[in-house]
């Protein structure tokens, strides 16, 4: 086999972190104990290496390589440039976390360096055999990480559901697949989606695969009714992992649903339509009305995380580019948000303690205004107020679904939205107007406090001006 | 003459036992691990009937990756059992419920 160097620079990015990622596992063993700090470095340089690398190579058209199985195109490199950033500020509010738990060591960061190159695959597959490759190096690097902390029994019994769940719905995923190669014949996207456009083959059989492959979607997205597995890892997890899991995942399982169903089965969008609509009217009902009933601020964000992927499928199942558009910028809005509010749960936590419970956000204001501020933004704009961020994301699908006709849908997920603002404002009540049970000061480092900030005025001043990241996601499709 | 419907029948019986193995199973976890191990051996089933009568060799090769991943999927979970079992001191599935709400 032959490949020219012109597709192994295309490559570039992911052959660089799978480097540094098995130099980081390497270095980490060998280093002693009061050198961990280097393992640390290293992983943010692969980042903002592989960030380099593929921001470098963004010329705006679509390049197919290694005999059609990698496609590299304008959605997969703003995808990469959001899995970067995001994986990079992970890093950044962990360190404290770690630090204290005696988890900081090389293994958390080889594994979320596998996971983001895992995610890189994903969002760059155009072919049965890489996407479900990426899937798998990502959904195995998490597993491993959900079970880090070893001595503690949520989070291995997290992990041991995670990875059952998680195991089945790769399973399905795989059956689906299996199906969809017999019938079709071929396992290239772009080929599977010719062939079902000449329109040759009985419609049954083909959405006899579709259902399997959108139950494994399901999954790995965390829609109800396939949502077991979410409150339980969200929870068990370190609130590092949790942390990770929330943020960068999504927009995979974004680039999944995308990869699939509109670059493979867009000739079935009928079909996946109404199954879609389906999902995210459970999610985003269930989803909103059980977060309610949480004391534990992680059970409650990952409630949060179900409903939310039931507004991110509003804009897929429009079929539309425009629909699309739409959906990536509220995959983005979310991680964005997500990411703030676990950073906000790391920083109130100390050694020996989670801030886990809502009430250990009581009296928030009076202990720290400005961190007190910082959460208030994110939950606004996680609650859809305007002039928040979140805001222009509600507002962006609603619009496509209703300009495609699904006025009832836009209406009950405006109703469900209206439920689900209670439990976000629930924890704005409890900062500002409840007395702190603990007086302790809320001690971060520099870069810790800096970034956090960032994160939360960012939420704010791009909620101000939506159009510079909603013209970055229009520009995609 | 065995022909394709066969394969497939085969590989959906078995699919079909591991789901009700996850399902049904409410006694030991290494069960889970073995029906989870079944689905991907019915997947191969499907993806190797399929490859021989399209007489096309890309599913084959698919084959090899599925018992890779199996393999690595093997390795962690039997990984993950261990550390539950250090903690917690049973293999029971009832026993996996200290998370509620």
């Amino acid at each position: 086999m032959n490949v020219p160097m012109s597709e192994l620079y295309v490559l570039l990015p992911e052959i660089f972190v799978l480097v540094m990622a098995c130099v980081i596992l390497l270095v980490s063993v060998y280093i002693p104990e009061q050198l961990r700090e280097l393992n640390y470095q290293l992983a943010q340089l692969t980042v903002i290496g592989a960030a380099v690398f593929t921001l470098g190579n963004s010329t705006g058209s679509t390049v197919v390589v290694m005999n059609s199985m990698f496609i590299h195109d304008p959605m997969s490199i703003v995808l990469k440039a959001f899995i970067y950033l995001i994986t990079f500020t992970v890093f950044l509010y962990s360190r404290q976390y770690l630090q204290d738990r005696d988890l900081y060591k090389g293994e958390y960061f080889v594994l979320s360096l596998y996971a983001m190159l895992g995610m890189q695959i994903m969002v760059s597959a155009c072919h049965f055999l890489t996407l479900y490759l990426g899937l798998e190096l990502l959904s195995l690097s998490l597993y491993a990480m959900v079970a880090m902390q070893r001595d503690s029994q949520q989070a291995t019994e997290a992990a041991m559901k995670y990875f059952i769940l998680g195991a089945l719905a790769s399973g399905m995923l795989l059956y689906g697949i299996s199906m969809l190669y017999g019938i079709t014949g071929t396992l290239e996207l772009q080929k599977l989606s010719a062939v079902i456009a000449e329109g040759n083959i009985d419609n049954k059989l083909l959405v006899f695969g579709l259902v399997f492959i959108i139950v494994g979607l399901a999954f790995k997205l965390g829609a109800v009714p396939f949502h077991m597995w979410l409150p339980d890892v969200y929870q068990g997890a370190p609130t590092a992992v949790t942390l990770f899991i929330s943020a960068a995942p999504k927009l995979a399982a974004f680039s999944l649903l995308m990869r699939f169903l509109v670059d493979g089965l867009s000739g079935l969008h009928s079909d996946w339509q109404a199954i879609l609509i389906i999902l995210s009217i459970l999610s985003m009902g269930l989803g909103n009305i059980v977060a309610i009933a949480q004391t534990n601020i992680k059970r409650m964000l990952a409630y949060s995380a179900i409903s939310h992927a039931g507004y991110l499928m509003l804009g897929i199942l429009t079929a539309t580019k425009d629909g699309y558009t739409a959906s990536m910028f509220y995959t983005i809005v979310y991680a964005l948000m997500s990411m703030g509010s676990f950073g906000v749960i790391l920083l109130l936590s100390r050694a020996g303690f989670e801030a886990e419970r809502l009430d250990d956000f009581k009296g928030l204001n009076e202990r720290n205004p400005w961190y007190a501020f910082i959460m208030m933004i994110l939950m606004l704009s996680m609650a859809g107020l305007p002039p928040m961020l979140g805001f222009w994301a509600k507002w962006s699908v609603l619009n496509q679904i209703v300009l495609s006709g699904f006025v009832w849908l836009a209406v009950l997920a405006v109703i469900f939205s209206v439920i689900g603002a209670f439990y976000y404002l629930r924890v704005i009540k409890l900062m500002y107007f409840d007395k702190p049970e603990s007086t302790e000061a809320i001690v971060a480092n520099a870069d810790m406090r800096i970034a956090i900030s960032l994160n939360g005025l960012g939420i704010l001043a791009l909620g101000l001006f939506p159009q510079m990241l909603f013209q970055i996601c229009s520009k995609v499709f | 003459m065995l022909v394709l419907s066969d394969f497939l029948i085969l590989g959906a019986v078995l699919f079909c036992l591991s789901i009700a193995g996850i399902f049904l199973n409410r006694k030991n976890i290494i069960i889970l691990l073995m029906c989870i191990e079944l689905m991907l051996l019915a997947v191969n089933m499907n993806f190797i009937a399929f490859s021989h009568f399209n007489a096309d060799i890309a599913g084959q090769v698919f084959v090899f990756f599925i018992l890779t991943v199996a393999a690595a999927e093997a390795a962690i979970g039997l990984a993950i059992l261990v550390v539950l079992f250090r903690n917690k001191h049973t293999i029971n599935v009832e026993d996996l419920d200290s998370m509620k709400g």
